[in-house]
């Protein structure tokens, strides 16, 4: 026991007399070796603000930020980057091979450009063109990925959810690369206007990809989206039927308007869109207000809504677990209380 | 061309039912005495490879399905129920109990089999519900250098036999690819639904070959690249109660400052 603690004092005073001997010398050292690149999305011409949380988490690191885009007729995306605040460099490439972003030939263009910048930490947004392309890249650096953060502790340690976010690890990587992705809801993006970057041509091996872009089919709305909505409503099995859940909770997310989002059971039974599920195999939403009705509230489900800001359910069981999450419950039937909220708030 | 000679990897995690319980010295999940069953993307996988054979979708038919798992001991269990849904034989690599492998040596071990069982079709899962990483597949790609599709919600085989499209979930809708084999592809949740193995099929399964093997025997270096600090159960969310009707919920959520 006394050894113990001896050592433990003395580790102790070591890391005062560190960070006392270092706090002003090492510290601006250690921040000019850092640098980081966030690669932002784009689609048709237009730079994703969405992913800008990337930026947000670069500066957080400290360090210098380049961002890097690729893409077709990559000029205005690379524009709106080099304006986008806290962003030191943007790294552009122009070829239409990458508009679609197929990882086969992305991965190897960040690789080299990786490479020619001599980045610590490559960011990007855990959304799905980030889930295919980052594990490539991480590979092909023989690297092990950081998934999903949404905390740094420092520029080796993060913090990230496990099981469906219900253990939060903090892990320590000893890869001399960090290839992360982040959870968008954890980094706001970063101020669109305000930074004047230079912008660069980065350089392009011009890999072939062994994949092919078809074609797509997006589910086109005029409410906001999803992942970015400060309110969302969300009906989950209760509903009963496509068109109940068209009929009561498309008018509630309008006289809120708010974006609307479903459980899985909501989805899978055909009632709303797969793009709309929310939870641990769908998206991850942080909005001011979560209000939903007709979902029980599985473990799925919470994984993607419990960082809400506020939570207000409707629910005819009083039993169900979403009321041990909610800050607002009221236990009756959805089809009577959600039109009585619509039209009380479409009042107001 | 060849016949498909299918990979499918899978985990044995943590039930999806089962609220997992960070440990008493905050270093992991415990794991003792909980139940564990295969991860719900990995038997879409399993599910999505018999299909490929029963409804002879692929021009020249599915020769094998080979179902791989790494983990310890007990995981022989989901190698058992990936056979009992229709794969022809197991391949186990062993580690201790306790023992998480990253993705990236996954990835690495998986290659290891790719190049020596002549596979020319792999099927992950897109995420295991454990750690949540959401890697291996698109990792196992690039160190081949293979197509690979995510996040699969329909494959269809082209007549050529050559070229695999793949619907993939994506922000905001599908998109659809065309990979030509060999090819990687990751299963969402709407790819299937998988089937529930019958009794008859499980004592068959009980017959079918599993090779099992030690890491040191498969020549791949394994060394941890990520170090867990700590684990520790996020902040619990206070219900705030109930409210009475409508108006007392407009109400609360006025006073929230929701609205």
């Amino acid at each position: 026991m006394i050894s113990r603690s001896g050592t433990s004092v003395v580790r102790h005073v070591r890391t005062q007399l560190r960070i006392k001997s270092g706090s002003s010398a090492s510290q601006p050292a250690l921040a000019r070796l850092l640098s980081s690149l966030a690669v932002l999305e784009q689609k048709g011409g237009k730079l994703n603000n969405g992913s800008l949380g990337a930026v947000t988490a670069a500066k957080k690191l400290g360090g210098s930020v380049t961002a890097f885009v690729a893409g077709g007729n990559i000029i205005e995306v690379a524009e709106a980057a080099s304006k986008v605040s806290g962003i030191e460099k943007v790294v552009s490439v122009d070829n239409a091979a990458y508009e679609k972003q197929l990882p086969e030939n992305y991965a190897p263009l960040l690789v080299e450009n990786i490479k020619k910048g001599g980045y610590t930490h490559i960011i990007m947004g855990h959304t799905a063109f980030g889930k295919s392309l980052m594990p490539r890249v991480a590979a092909l650096l023989d690297v092990q990925q950081i998934s999903d953060i949404t905390g740094i502790e420092n520029e080796h340690t993060f913090v990230r959810p496990i099981y469906a976010g219900n253990a939060i690890a903090t892990v320590e990587s000893s890869d001399n690369i960090k290839i992360i992705t982040i959870r968008g809801t954890a980094f706001a993006p970063a101020e669109a206007e305000g930074g004047s970057a230079s912008i660069e041509d980065g350089s392009d091996p011009k890999a072939d990809s062994t994949t092919e872009w078809v074609s797509e089919n997006l589910a086109k709305s005029d409410r906001p989206d999803l992942a970015t909505a400060g309110k969302i409503v969300s009906g989950g099995r209760g509903l009963k039927s496509k068109e109940e859940f068209d009929g009561i909770m498309l008018p509630l997310a309008d006289a809120l308007g708010a974006a609307v989002g479903a459980s899985r059971a909501a989805v899978d039974s055909g009632y709303a869109d797969n793009s709309l599920q929310v939870g641990q195999t769908g998206k991850v939403v942080a909005p001011q207000l979560y209000l939903c009705a007709g979902i029980s509230g599985a473990i799925q489900h919470l994984a993607g809504m419990k960082d809400s800001k506020v939570i207000a359910a409707i629910n005819k069981d009083a039993d169900a677990p979403i009321f041990q999450v909610a800050d607002v419950g009221l236990v009756g039937d959805l089809f009577d209380k959600v039109p009585e909220l619509t039209e009380k708030l479409g009042k107001q | 061309m060849s016949s498909l000679r299918i990979l499918v990897p899978v985990k044995r995690v943590i039930d999806y039912a089962v609220k997992p319980r960070v440990n008493s010295s905050q270093t992991a999940i415990q794991t003792a005495g909980v139940k564990h069953s295969m991860n719900p993307f990995d038997e879409l996988s399993i599910e999505e490879s018999v299909r490929i054979r029963e409804k002879k979708r692929y021009v020249h038919g599915v020769d094998e399905i080979v179902a791989w798992t790494c983990g310890p001991t007990k995981s022989l269990d989901v190698l058992r129920t990936a056979m009992a849904m229709g794969a022809d034989r197991g391949v186990h690599v062993e580690v201790q109990e306790g023992q998480e492998v990253e993705p990236l040596g996954i990835a690495k071990l998986l290659k290891q089999v790719v190049d020596r069982e002549n596979i020319n079709l792999i099927l992950l899962g897109k995420q295991s519900i454990d750690s949540d990483a959401s890697q291996t597949g698109p990792m196992l790609a690039g160190l081949l250098g293979w197509s690979q599709a995510t996040q699969a919600s329909k494959i269809t085989f082209e007549a050529d036999g050559k070229g695999v499209l793949v619907e993939k979930e994506v922000d905001g809708g599908t998109e659809t690819v065309r990979g030509t084999l060999p090819m990687i592809v990751t299963t969402d949740l709407r790819l299937n639904e998988p089937r529930y193995a019958s009794l008859p099929n499980i004592m068959k399964a009980k017959k079918k070959k599993v090779e099992k093997l030690a890491v040191g025997e498969t020549g791949v270096e394994l060394s941890g690249r990520l170090k867990m600090k700590k684990v520790v159960e996020p902040p619990p969310r206070q219900g705030g109660g109930k409210v009475e009707d409508v108006d007392g919920m407009i109400a609360k959520l006025k006073e929230l400052g929701a609205i």
